[in-house]
Protein backbone atom coordinates (compact mmCIF):
# COMPACT_ATOMS: atom_id res chain seq x y z
CA UNK A 1 0.00 0.00 0.00
CA UNK A 2 1.10 3.57 -0.69
CA UNK A 3 0.65 6.11 2.06
CA UNK A 4 -0.80 9.44 0.92
CA UNK A 5 -0.57 12.38 3.30
CA UNK A 6 -1.36 16.04 2.87
CA UNK A 7 -0.85 18.64 5.60
CA UNK A 8 -2.78 21.78 6.43
CA UNK A 9 -0.75 24.09 8.60
CA UNK A 10 -2.18 27.06 10.45
CA UNK A 11 0.39 29.64 11.50
CA UNK A 12 -0.31 32.59 13.77
CA UNK A 13 1.27 35.63 12.18
CA UNK A 14 3.57 37.80 14.28
CA UNK A 15 1.60 41.00 13.89
CA UNK A 16 1.18 43.39 16.78
CA UNK A 17 -2.56 43.78 16.27
CA UNK A 18 -5.29 41.40 15.16
CA UNK A 19 -6.34 40.59 11.60
CA UNK A 20 -9.33 42.92 11.43
CA UNK A 21 -9.13 45.15 14.52
CA UNK A 22 -6.52 46.96 16.59
CA UNK A 23 -6.61 44.63 19.62
CA UNK A 24 -3.21 43.39 20.78
CA UNK A 25 -2.16 39.80 20.05
CA UNK A 26 0.03 39.29 23.13
CA UNK A 27 0.10 35.64 24.22
CA UNK A 28 -0.90 34.82 27.77
CA UNK A 29 -2.77 38.04 28.58
CA UNK A 30 -5.58 37.92 31.17
CA UNK A 31 -8.71 36.23 29.71
CA UNK A 32 -10.87 38.49 27.53
CA UNK A 33 -8.61 41.50 28.14
CA UNK A 34 -7.75 41.82 24.43
CA UNK A 35 -11.09 42.08 22.73
CA UNK A 36 -13.38 44.66 21.16
CA UNK A 37 -16.73 44.67 19.33
CA UNK A 38 -15.04 43.59 16.04
CA UNK A 39 -13.30 40.46 17.35
CA UNK A 40 -16.32 39.63 19.51
CA UNK A 41 -18.55 39.81 16.46
CA UNK A 42 -20.91 42.49 17.76
CA UNK A 43 -23.60 43.48 15.25
CA UNK A 44 -22.66 46.62 13.36
CA UNK A 45 -18.92 46.36 13.97
CA UNK A 46 -16.77 46.50 10.85
CA UNK A 47 -13.51 44.66 10.13
CA UNK A 48 -10.53 46.31 8.39
CA UNK A 49 -7.64 44.25 6.96
CA UNK A 50 -4.25 44.43 8.69
CA UNK A 51 -1.75 45.36 5.97
CA UNK A 52 1.15 43.63 7.68
CA UNK A 53 -0.76 40.32 7.78
CA UNK A 54 -1.14 40.54 3.99
CA UNK A 55 2.53 41.43 3.68
CA UNK A 56 3.52 38.41 5.81
CA UNK A 57 1.29 36.19 3.65
CA UNK A 58 2.97 37.45 0.48
CA UNK A 59 6.41 37.06 2.07
CA UNK A 60 5.68 33.42 2.87
CA UNK A 61 4.09 32.78 -0.52
CA UNK A 62 7.26 34.05 -2.24
CA UNK A 63 9.50 31.89 -0.05
CA UNK A 64 7.51 28.85 -1.20
CA UNK A 65 7.57 30.03 -4.82
CA UNK A 66 3.80 30.41 -4.91
CA UNK A 67 2.00 32.55 -7.43
CA UNK A 68 0.63 35.60 -5.60
CA UNK A 69 -2.85 36.22 -6.98
CA UNK A 70 -3.46 39.72 -8.14
CA UNK A 71 -7.11 39.52 -7.18
CA UNK A 72 -7.94 38.13 -3.81
CA UNK A 73 -11.00 38.27 -1.65
CA UNK A 74 -12.19 37.30 1.80
CA UNK A 75 -15.15 34.99 2.38
CA UNK A 76 -17.37 34.00 5.25
CA UNK A 77 -17.13 30.39 6.36
CA UNK A 78 -20.19 29.52 8.39
CA UNK A 79 -20.41 27.12 11.26
CA UNK A 80 -21.63 27.19 14.81
CA UNK A 81 -19.21 26.71 17.65
CA UNK A 82 -19.02 28.76 20.85
CA UNK A 83 -15.41 29.77 20.23
CA UNK A 84 -16.61 31.98 17.36
CA UNK A 85 -19.23 34.57 18.30
CA UNK A 86 -20.09 35.72 14.74
CA UNK A 87 -21.01 32.14 13.72
CA UNK A 88 -18.78 32.60 10.72
CA UNK A 89 -15.06 32.84 10.34
CA UNK A 90 -13.59 35.36 7.91
CA UNK A 91 -11.40 33.29 5.64
CA UNK A 92 -10.60 32.98 1.95
CA UNK A 93 -12.15 30.49 -0.40
CA UNK A 94 -12.21 30.82 -4.18
CA UNK A 95 -9.64 33.56 -4.43
CA UNK A 96 -6.84 32.85 -1.93
CA UNK A 97 -3.81 35.08 -1.56
CA UNK A 98 -1.46 32.63 -3.28
CA UNK A 99 -1.38 29.23 -5.02
CA UNK A 100 0.93 26.60 -6.54
CA UNK A 101 4.22 26.56 -4.70
CA UNK A 102 6.58 23.96 -3.32
CA UNK A 103 8.78 23.09 -0.37
CA UNK A 104 11.91 20.95 -0.61
CA UNK A 105 12.39 18.45 2.17
CA UNK A 106 15.19 16.01 2.99
CA UNK A 107 14.56 12.54 4.36
CA UNK A 108 17.43 10.06 4.78
CA UNK A 109 19.72 12.18 2.66
CA UNK A 110 17.34 12.32 -0.31
CA UNK A 111 15.57 15.49 -1.43
CA UNK A 112 11.90 15.59 -2.33
CA UNK A 113 9.71 18.40 -3.58
CA UNK A 114 6.34 18.70 -1.89
CA UNK A 115 3.72 20.76 -3.68
CA UNK A 116 1.89 23.57 -1.93
CA UNK A 117 -1.61 23.95 -3.23
CA UNK A 118 -2.70 27.21 -1.66
CA UNK A 119 -1.99 29.79 1.01
CA UNK A 120 -4.68 31.98 2.46
CA UNK A 121 -5.35 34.35 5.33
CA UNK A 122 -8.05 34.03 7.95
CA UNK A 123 -8.83 34.88 11.55
CA UNK A 124 -8.31 32.66 14.57
CA UNK A 125 -11.13 31.78 16.98
CA UNK A 126 -11.39 32.03 20.77
CA UNK A 127 -10.18 29.47 23.27
CA UNK A 128 -12.50 27.13 25.16
CA UNK A 129 -11.92 25.76 28.63
CA UNK A 130 -14.30 22.91 29.36
CA UNK A 131 -15.65 22.28 32.83
CA UNK A 132 -14.38 18.71 32.72
CA UNK A 133 -13.85 17.16 29.29
CA UNK A 134 -15.65 18.18 26.12
CA UNK A 135 -17.81 15.06 26.46
CA UNK A 136 -18.75 15.47 30.10
CA UNK A 137 -18.76 19.27 30.49
CA UNK A 138 -22.11 20.79 31.38
CA UNK A 139 -20.66 24.17 30.42
CA UNK A 140 -17.53 25.66 28.91
CA UNK A 141 -15.67 28.94 29.45
CA UNK A 142 -14.61 31.17 26.57
CA UNK A 143 -11.61 33.47 26.27
CA UNK A 144 -11.79 35.60 23.12
CA UNK A 145 -8.24 37.01 23.28
CA UNK A 146 -7.20 34.75 20.40
CA UNK A 147 -10.34 35.52 18.41
CA UNK A 148 -9.31 37.54 15.35
CA UNK A 149 -5.57 36.85 15.59
CA UNK A 150 -4.25 36.55 12.02
CA UNK A 151 -3.78 33.01 10.77
CA UNK A 152 -2.15 31.86 7.58
CA UNK A 153 -3.35 28.49 6.33
CA UNK A 154 -1.10 26.62 3.94
CA UNK A 155 -2.34 23.44 2.29
CA UNK A 156 0.16 20.98 0.87
CA UNK A 157 -0.60 18.68 -2.04
CA UNK A 158 -1.03 15.02 -1.05
CA UNK A 159 2.62 14.41 -1.94
CA UNK A 160 3.89 13.09 1.39
CA UNK A 161 4.50 9.33 1.39
CA UNK A 162 5.25 8.54 5.06
CA UNK A 163 4.75 9.93 8.57
CA UNK A 164 8.47 10.62 8.59
CA UNK A 165 8.18 12.77 5.47
CA UNK A 166 5.24 14.61 7.03
CA UNK A 167 7.34 15.43 10.09
CA UNK A 168 10.22 16.53 7.84
CA UNK A 169 7.84 18.77 5.87
CA UNK A 170 6.55 20.36 9.05
CA UNK A 171 10.07 20.97 10.37
CA UNK A 172 11.21 22.51 7.08
CA UNK A 173 7.99 24.55 6.88
CA UNK A 174 8.43 25.86 10.39
CA UNK A 175 12.06 26.79 9.73
CA UNK A 176 11.07 28.89 6.71
CA UNK A 177 8.39 30.74 8.70
CA UNK A 178 10.77 31.47 11.55
CA UNK A 179 13.50 32.69 9.15
CA UNK A 180 10.94 34.96 7.49
CA UNK A 181 9.98 36.37 10.88
CA UNK A 182 6.27 35.82 10.18
CA UNK A 183 5.58 33.23 12.93
CA UNK A 184 7.38 32.21 16.11
CA UNK A 185 6.83 28.53 15.25
CA UNK A 186 5.89 27.57 18.80
CA UNK A 187 3.75 24.43 18.55
CA UNK A 188 3.23 24.10 22.30
CA UNK A 189 1.66 27.57 22.52
CA UNK A 190 -0.36 26.85 19.39
CA UNK A 191 1.26 29.42 17.09
CA UNK A 192 1.77 26.58 14.64
CA UNK A 193 -0.97 23.96 14.26
CA UNK A 194 -1.17 21.07 11.90
CA UNK A 195 -3.99 18.89 10.55
CA UNK A 196 -3.36 15.97 8.24
CA UNK A 197 -5.29 14.12 5.56
CA UNK A 198 -4.30 10.48 5.43
CA UNK A 199 -5.30 7.73 3.04
CA UNK A 200 -3.91 4.47 1.69
CA UNK A 201 -4.09 3.16 -1.84
CA UNK A 202 -2.82 0.10 -3.69
CA UNK A 203 0.82 0.55 -4.66
CA UNK A 204 1.20 2.45 -7.93
CA UNK A 205 -2.49 3.32 -8.19
CA UNK A 206 -3.37 6.94 -8.88
CA UNK A 207 -6.80 6.70 -7.32
CA UNK A 208 -7.07 8.12 -3.81
CA UNK A 209 -8.40 5.97 -1.01
CA UNK A 210 -10.87 7.07 1.66
CA UNK A 211 -9.49 10.20 3.24
CA UNK A 212 -9.35 10.62 7.02
CA UNK A 213 -8.59 13.97 8.61
CA UNK A 214 -6.46 13.97 11.78
CA UNK A 215 -6.59 16.90 14.17
CA UNK A 216 -5.05 17.90 17.49
CA UNK A 217 -1.39 17.01 16.92
CA UNK A 218 0.46 19.68 18.86
CA UNK A 219 4.13 18.80 18.50
CA UNK A 220 6.48 17.39 15.85
CA UNK A 221 6.72 14.15 17.78
CA UNK A 222 2.93 13.89 17.99
CA UNK A 223 2.48 14.52 14.27
CA UNK A 224 4.71 11.58 13.48
CA UNK A 225 3.22 9.34 16.18
CA UNK A 226 -0.37 10.18 15.21
CA UNK A 227 0.28 9.54 11.53
CA UNK A 228 2.11 6.28 12.24
CA UNK A 229 -0.86 5.13 14.30
CA UNK A 230 -3.37 6.20 11.66
CA UNK A 231 -1.49 4.51 8.79
CA UNK A 232 -1.36 1.30 10.82
CA UNK A 233 -5.05 1.56 11.74
CA UNK A 234 -6.10 2.04 8.12
CA UNK A 235 -3.82 -0.74 6.86
CA UNK A 236 -5.19 -3.19 9.41
CA UNK A 237 -8.79 -2.26 8.59
CA UNK A 238 -8.21 -2.67 4.86
CA UNK A 239 -6.41 -5.99 5.32
CA UNK A 240 -9.35 -7.21 7.38
CA UNK A 241 -11.60 -6.31 4.45
CA UNK A 242 -13.31 -3.45 6.28
CA UNK A 243 -14.42 -0.27 4.58
CA UNK A 244 -13.04 3.01 5.92
CA UNK A 245 -15.33 5.97 6.40
CA UNK A 246 -14.40 9.51 5.49
CA UNK A 247 -14.23 11.22 8.87
CA UNK A 248 -12.34 13.49 11.21
CA UNK A 249 -10.34 11.84 13.98
CA UNK A 250 -8.70 13.40 17.01
CA UNK A 251 -5.22 12.40 18.16
CA UNK A 252 -5.08 11.52 21.85
CA UNK A 253 -1.42 12.01 22.78
CA UNK A 254 -1.75 10.51 26.24
CA UNK A 255 -3.36 7.29 25.11
CA UNK A 256 -1.50 7.21 21.79
CA UNK A 257 -4.40 6.66 19.39
CA UNK A 258 -6.78 8.54 17.10
CA UNK A 259 -10.47 8.48 17.85
CA UNK A 260 -13.43 9.34 15.73
CA UNK A 261 -14.84 12.80 16.34
CA UNK A 262 -18.57 12.76 16.87
CA UNK A 263 -20.08 13.70 13.56
CA UNK A 264 -22.28 16.38 15.06
CA UNK A 265 -19.30 18.28 16.42
CA UNK A 266 -18.89 19.79 12.96
CA UNK A 267 -21.22 20.20 10.05
CA UNK A 268 -19.23 20.37 6.81
CA UNK A 269 -21.60 22.72 5.09
CA UNK A 270 -19.83 26.02 5.36
CA UNK A 271 -21.93 28.05 2.90
CA UNK A 272 -19.04 30.26 1.87
CA UNK A 273 -19.85 33.61 0.33
CA UNK A 274 -17.82 36.78 -0.27
CA UNK A 275 -17.40 38.84 2.92
CA UNK A 276 -19.49 41.92 2.18
CA UNK A 277 -17.74 43.99 4.87
CA UNK A 278 -14.31 43.72 3.25
CA UNK A 279 -13.66 45.04 -0.24
CA UNK A 280 -11.40 42.89 -2.47
CA UNK A 281 -7.63 43.20 -2.56
CA UNK A 282 -5.74 43.99 -5.76
CA UNK A 283 -2.19 43.00 -4.97
CA UNK A 284 0.14 45.53 -6.54
CA UNK A 285 3.12 43.99 -8.41
CA UNK A 286 5.45 46.69 -7.11
CA UNK A 287 4.52 45.71 -3.55
CA UNK A 288 5.24 42.05 -4.30
CA UNK A 289 8.59 42.95 -5.89
CA UNK A 290 9.58 45.04 -2.88
CA UNK A 291 8.71 42.17 -0.53
CA UNK A 292 10.67 39.75 -2.72
CA UNK A 293 13.71 42.04 -2.61
CA UNK A 294 13.57 41.98 1.18
CA UNK A 295 13.50 38.18 1.60
CA UNK A 296 16.20 36.91 3.98
CA UNK A 297 18.50 33.94 3.43
CA UNK A 298 16.27 30.88 3.82
CA UNK A 299 17.11 27.62 5.64
CA UNK A 300 18.15 25.63 2.56
CA UNK A 301 20.33 28.44 1.24
CA UNK A 302 21.92 28.79 4.62
CA UNK A 303 22.53 25.06 4.82
CA UNK A 304 24.26 25.11 1.44
CA UNK A 305 26.40 28.00 2.62
CA UNK A 306 27.32 26.15 5.85
CA UNK A 307 28.53 23.18 3.78
CA UNK A 308 30.55 25.47 1.50
CA UNK A 309 31.84 28.09 3.91
CA UNK A 310 32.54 26.00 7.02
CA UNK A 311 33.09 22.57 5.46
CA UNK A 312 30.60 21.02 7.87
CA UNK A 313 29.18 17.53 7.34
CA UNK A 314 25.65 17.53 5.86
CA UNK A 315 24.18 16.29 9.15
CA UNK A 316 25.62 19.22 11.11
CA UNK A 317 24.59 21.79 8.51
CA UNK A 318 21.05 20.42 8.42
CA UNK A 319 20.61 20.34 12.18
CA UNK A 320 22.15 23.76 12.80
CA UNK A 321 20.12 25.55 10.11
CA UNK A 322 16.74 24.09 11.07
CA UNK A 323 16.65 26.64 13.82
CA UNK A 324 17.51 30.20 12.93
CA UNK A 325 18.59 30.92 16.50
CA UNK A 326 20.89 27.90 16.49
CA UNK A 327 22.41 28.82 13.12
CA UNK A 328 22.96 32.38 14.39
CA UNK A 329 24.52 30.97 17.55
CA UNK A 330 26.89 28.81 15.52
CA UNK A 331 27.95 31.69 13.28
CA UNK A 332 28.53 34.03 16.22
CA UNK A 333 30.68 31.42 18.00
CA UNK A 334 32.61 30.56 14.83
CA UNK A 335 33.30 34.27 14.41
CA UNK A 336 35.26 34.10 17.69
CA UNK A 337 36.88 30.71 17.11
CA UNK A 338 37.15 29.52 13.50
CA UNK A 339 37.32 25.76 14.27
CA UNK A 340 33.84 25.23 12.83
CA UNK A 341 33.58 21.47 13.41
CA UNK A 342 34.66 21.82 17.05
CA UNK A 343 32.05 24.55 17.61
CA UNK A 344 29.39 22.47 15.85
CA UNK A 345 30.22 19.39 17.96
CA UNK A 346 29.83 21.34 21.18
CA UNK A 347 26.57 22.90 20.08
CA UNK A 348 25.08 19.57 19.02
CA UNK A 349 26.31 17.45 21.93
CA UNK A 350 26.39 19.91 24.86
CA UNK A 351 24.21 22.93 24.08
CA UNK A 352 21.33 20.86 22.70
CA UNK A 353 21.52 18.65 25.75
CA UNK A 354 20.33 21.59 27.85
CA UNK A 355 18.25 23.52 25.29
CA UNK A 356 15.51 22.25 22.94
CA UNK A 357 16.59 22.74 19.30
CA UNK A 358 13.21 24.17 18.31
CA UNK A 359 12.95 26.74 21.08
CA UNK A 360 14.28 29.83 19.32
CA UNK A 361 13.67 32.12 22.29
CA UNK A 362 15.48 29.84 24.75
CA UNK A 363 18.51 29.57 22.46
CA UNK A 364 18.67 33.34 22.01
CA UNK A 365 18.34 33.85 25.77
CA UNK A 366 20.90 31.14 26.72
CA UNK A 367 23.14 32.23 29.59
CA UNK A 368 26.05 30.64 27.82
CA UNK A 369 26.44 33.02 24.88
CA UNK A 370 28.25 32.16 21.63
CA UNK A 371 31.19 34.25 22.84
CA UNK A 372 31.24 32.32 26.13
CA UNK A 373 31.25 28.99 24.32
CA UNK A 374 34.08 30.15 22.04
CA UNK A 375 35.99 31.28 25.15
CA UNK A 376 35.62 27.83 26.68
CA UNK A 377 36.77 26.07 23.52
CA UNK A 378 39.81 28.36 23.29
CA UNK A 379 40.86 27.08 26.72
CA UNK A 380 40.81 23.52 25.35
CA UNK A 381 42.66 24.57 22.23
CA UNK A 382 45.51 26.25 24.13
CA UNK A 383 45.82 23.35 26.58
CA UNK A 384 44.63 25.25 29.65
CA UNK A 385 41.94 22.66 30.41
CA UNK A 386 41.15 19.18 29.17
CA UNK A 387 38.04 18.37 27.15
CA UNK A 388 36.69 16.42 30.10
CA UNK A 389 37.07 19.33 32.52
CA UNK A 390 35.59 21.62 29.85
CA UNK A 391 32.32 19.66 29.96
CA UNK A 392 32.05 20.30 33.72
CA UNK A 393 32.85 23.98 33.18
CA UNK A 394 30.20 24.11 30.45
CA UNK A 395 27.54 22.86 32.88
CA UNK A 396 28.51 25.61 35.34
CA UNK A 397 28.44 28.26 32.61
CA UNK A 398 24.93 27.21 31.58
CA UNK A 399 23.69 27.89 35.09
CA UNK A 400 25.72 30.94 36.10
CA UNK A 401 26.35 32.73 32.81
CA UNK A 402 29.99 33.25 33.82
CA UNK A 403 32.95 33.20 31.46
CA UNK A 404 34.90 29.91 31.33
CA UNK A 405 38.15 31.64 32.34
CA UNK A 406 36.59 32.94 35.59
CA UNK A 407 35.31 29.49 36.59
CA UNK A 408 38.61 27.79 35.71
CA UNK A 409 40.63 30.34 37.72
CA UNK A 410 38.35 30.26 40.77
CA UNK A 411 38.12 26.49 40.96
CA UNK A 412 41.77 25.87 40.08
CA UNK A 413 40.91 23.71 37.09
CA UNK A 414 43.91 24.72 35.00
CA UNK A 415 45.51 21.70 33.44
CA UNK A 416 48.81 20.64 35.03
CA UNK A 417 51.45 20.98 32.33
CA UNK A 418 54.35 21.69 34.70
CA UNK A 419 56.74 18.82 33.89
CA UNK A 420 58.83 18.72 37.13
CA UNK A 421 55.62 18.84 39.20
CA UNK A 422 54.04 16.05 37.18
CA UNK A 423 57.25 14.00 37.33
CA UNK A 424 57.12 14.20 41.13
CA UNK A 425 53.51 12.96 41.15
CA UNK A 426 54.42 10.12 38.80
CA UNK A 427 57.32 9.09 41.07
CA UNK A 428 54.99 8.99 44.07
CA UNK A 429 52.45 6.87 42.20
CA UNK A 430 55.15 4.47 41.02
CA UNK A 431 56.47 4.15 44.59
CA UNK A 432 52.98 3.40 45.88
CA UNK A 433 52.28 0.68 43.32
CA UNK A 434 55.08 -1.92 43.32
CA UNK A 435 52.58 -4.60 42.19
CA UNK A 436 51.64 -2.69 39.04
CA UNK A 437 55.34 -2.14 38.23
CA UNK A 438 55.95 -5.87 38.69
CA UNK A 439 53.05 -6.67 36.32
CA UNK A 440 54.36 -4.20 33.79
CA UNK A 441 57.77 -5.79 33.84
CA UNK A 442 56.15 -9.17 33.20
CA UNK A 443 54.71 -7.68 30.02
CA UNK A 444 51.24 -6.63 31.20
CA UNK A 445 51.00 -3.28 29.39
CA UNK A 446 47.54 -2.74 30.85
CA UNK A 447 49.27 -1.98 34.13
CA UNK A 448 50.49 1.31 32.63
CA UNK A 449 46.90 2.36 32.01
CA UNK A 450 46.07 1.77 35.66
CA UNK A 451 48.99 3.99 36.61
CA UNK A 452 47.75 6.80 34.33
CA UNK A 453 44.40 6.52 36.10
CA UNK A 454 46.13 6.88 39.48
CA UNK A 455 48.07 9.91 38.28
CA UNK A 456 44.92 11.61 36.95
CA UNK A 457 43.20 10.87 40.24
CA UNK A 458 46.10 12.31 42.22
CA UNK A 459 45.80 15.55 40.19
CA UNK A 460 41.97 15.71 40.31
CA UNK A 461 41.87 15.09 36.56
CA UNK A 462 43.89 18.21 35.82
CA UNK A 463 47.10 16.61 34.56
CA UNK A 464 47.76 17.15 30.88
CA UNK A 465 47.24 13.59 29.53
CA UNK A 466 49.80 13.92 26.71
CA UNK A 467 52.57 14.98 29.11
CA UNK A 468 51.65 12.29 31.65
CA UNK A 469 51.82 9.59 28.99
CA UNK A 470 55.20 10.76 27.72
CA UNK A 471 56.78 11.09 31.19
CA UNK A 472 55.40 7.78 32.42
CA UNK A 473 56.65 6.01 29.31
CA UNK A 474 60.13 7.44 29.85
CA UNK A 475 60.19 6.40 33.50
CA UNK A 476 58.87 2.88 32.88
CA UNK A 477 61.41 2.29 30.12
CA UNK A 478 64.19 2.95 32.63
CA UNK A 479 62.88 0.57 35.28
CA UNK B 1 -43.51 29.47 -18.08
CA UNK B 2 -45.79 30.65 -15.27
CA UNK B 3 -44.46 30.04 -11.76
CA UNK B 4 -47.26 27.64 -10.88
CA UNK B 5 -46.10 25.15 -13.49
CA UNK B 6 -42.50 24.99 -12.27
CA UNK B 7 -41.47 22.28 -9.88
CA UNK B 8 -40.66 23.93 -6.55
CA UNK B 9 -36.92 24.64 -6.31
CA UNK B 10 -36.87 24.51 -2.54
CA UNK B 11 -38.37 21.47 -0.86
CA UNK B 12 -39.56 21.14 2.69
CA UNK B 13 -36.38 19.10 3.43
CA UNK B 14 -34.18 21.91 2.07
CA UNK B 15 -35.82 24.37 4.45
CA UNK B 16 -35.36 22.01 7.38
CA UNK B 17 -31.70 21.53 6.46
CA UNK B 18 -30.98 25.24 6.17
CA UNK B 19 -32.90 25.95 9.37
CA UNK B 20 -30.83 23.33 11.16
CA UNK B 21 -27.57 24.87 9.86
CA UNK B 22 -28.75 28.28 11.06
CA UNK B 23 -29.90 26.82 14.41
CA UNK B 24 -33.48 27.98 13.76
CA UNK B 25 -36.52 26.19 15.08
CA UNK B 26 -39.48 26.64 12.76
CA UNK B 27 -43.10 25.84 13.43
CA UNK B 28 -45.08 24.01 10.72
CA UNK B 29 -46.72 27.22 9.34
CA UNK B 30 -43.36 29.06 9.46
CA UNK B 31 -41.71 26.24 7.60
CA UNK B 32 -44.22 26.45 4.76
CA UNK B 33 -43.99 30.25 4.68
CA UNK B 34 -40.18 30.08 4.45
CA UNK B 35 -40.41 27.55 1.65
CA UNK B 36 -42.71 29.81 -0.36
CA UNK B 37 -40.56 32.88 0.25
CA UNK B 38 -37.30 31.14 -0.61
CA UNK B 39 -38.86 29.81 -3.80
CA UNK B 40 -40.06 33.22 -4.82
CA UNK B 41 -36.58 34.68 -4.19
CA UNK B 42 -35.01 32.00 -6.37
CA UNK B 43 -37.63 32.58 -9.04
CA UNK B 44 -36.69 36.24 -9.07
CA UNK B 45 -33.01 35.30 -9.40
CA UNK B 46 -33.95 33.09 -12.33
CA UNK B 47 -35.45 36.12 -14.00
CA UNK B 48 -32.15 37.97 -13.54
CA UNK B 49 -30.49 35.14 -15.45
CA UNK B 50 -32.32 36.33 -18.55
CA UNK B 51 -30.03 39.36 -18.69
CA UNK B 52 -27.04 39.18 -21.00
CA UNK B 53 -24.01 39.71 -18.75
CA UNK B 54 -21.34 38.77 -21.29
CA UNK B 55 -18.18 40.69 -20.44
CA UNK B 56 -19.45 41.84 -17.03
CA UNK B 57 -17.17 40.90 -14.12
CA UNK B 58 -18.90 39.04 -11.29
CA UNK B 59 -19.64 41.56 -8.56
CA UNK B 60 -19.32 40.78 -4.88
CA UNK B 61 -19.39 44.35 -3.64
CA UNK B 62 -21.59 47.29 -4.52
CA UNK B 63 -18.82 49.85 -3.98
CA UNK B 64 -16.03 50.12 -6.54
CA UNK B 65 -13.21 50.05 -3.98
CA UNK B 66 -10.19 47.82 -3.37
CA UNK B 67 -7.33 47.59 -0.87
CA UNK B 68 -8.87 49.16 2.20
CA UNK B 69 -6.27 48.26 4.81
CA UNK B 70 -5.03 49.53 8.14
CA UNK B 71 -1.54 49.76 9.60
CA UNK B 72 -0.55 47.15 12.16
CA UNK B 73 -1.07 49.40 15.15
CA UNK B 74 -2.45 48.35 18.53
CA UNK B 75 -5.32 50.43 19.87
CA UNK B 76 -6.87 50.16 23.34
CA UNK B 77 -9.27 47.24 23.71
CA UNK B 78 -12.81 47.46 24.99
CA UNK B 79 -13.25 47.33 28.81
CA UNK B 80 -13.66 43.68 29.72
CA UNK B 81 -16.45 44.16 32.20
CA UNK B 82 -18.54 46.09 29.69
CA UNK B 83 -17.94 43.27 27.23
CA UNK B 84 -18.89 40.60 29.74
CA UNK B 85 -21.96 42.57 30.81
CA UNK B 86 -23.52 41.59 27.46
CA UNK B 87 -23.20 37.90 28.20
CA UNK B 88 -26.08 35.88 29.66
CA UNK B 89 -23.61 33.97 31.83
CA UNK B 90 -20.05 34.46 33.03
CA UNK B 91 -17.54 32.96 35.44
CA UNK B 92 -14.92 35.42 36.61
CA UNK B 93 -13.13 36.76 33.53
CA UNK B 94 -14.72 34.21 31.19
CA UNK B 95 -17.89 33.96 29.15
CA UNK B 96 -19.77 30.81 30.08
CA UNK B 97 -21.57 28.81 27.40
CA UNK B 98 -23.89 25.82 27.75
CA UNK B 99 -22.91 22.22 27.06
CA UNK B 100 -21.45 21.98 23.53
CA UNK B 101 -21.98 18.34 22.61
CA UNK B 102 -25.49 17.13 21.92
CA UNK B 103 -26.59 13.98 23.67
ZN1 LIG C 1 -10.70 43.41 18.64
Amino acid sequence: MDVVIGLEVHAQLLTRSKMFCGCATTFGAAPNSQTCPVCQGMPGSLPVVNRRAVEFGIRTALAFNCRVNEACRFARKHYYYPDMPKNFQISQYEEPLAEDGALEIDVDGASRTIGIQRLHLEEDVGKLVHEGTLETAQASLVDFNRSGVPLMETVSRPDLRSPEEAAAYLRAFRAVLVYLGVCDGNMEEGSLRCDANVSLRPRGSSELGTKVEIKNMNSFKNVQRALEFEVRRQAEALEAGLRLVQETRLWDAERGYTRSMRSKEFAHDYRYFPEPDLVPLRIDRAWVDAIRAGLPELPRQRRQRFLRQYGLPAYDAELLTHSQALADYFEAATGELPQAKLVSNWIMSELLRVLPADDEAAIRAAKITPRHLAGLLKLIEDGTISGKIAKDVFQKMVVSGEEARAIVAREGLTQLADEPALAAVIDQVIARNPKAIEDFRKGKTAAAKALVGQIMKATQGKANPAIVNRLLEEKLSKI
Amino acid sequence: MPDAERPPMISREDVLHVARLARLELSEPELEKMREQLNSILTYIDRLKELDVTGVEPTSHAVPMVNVMRDDVVVPCFPRDEMLANAPDRVGEFFRVPRIIED
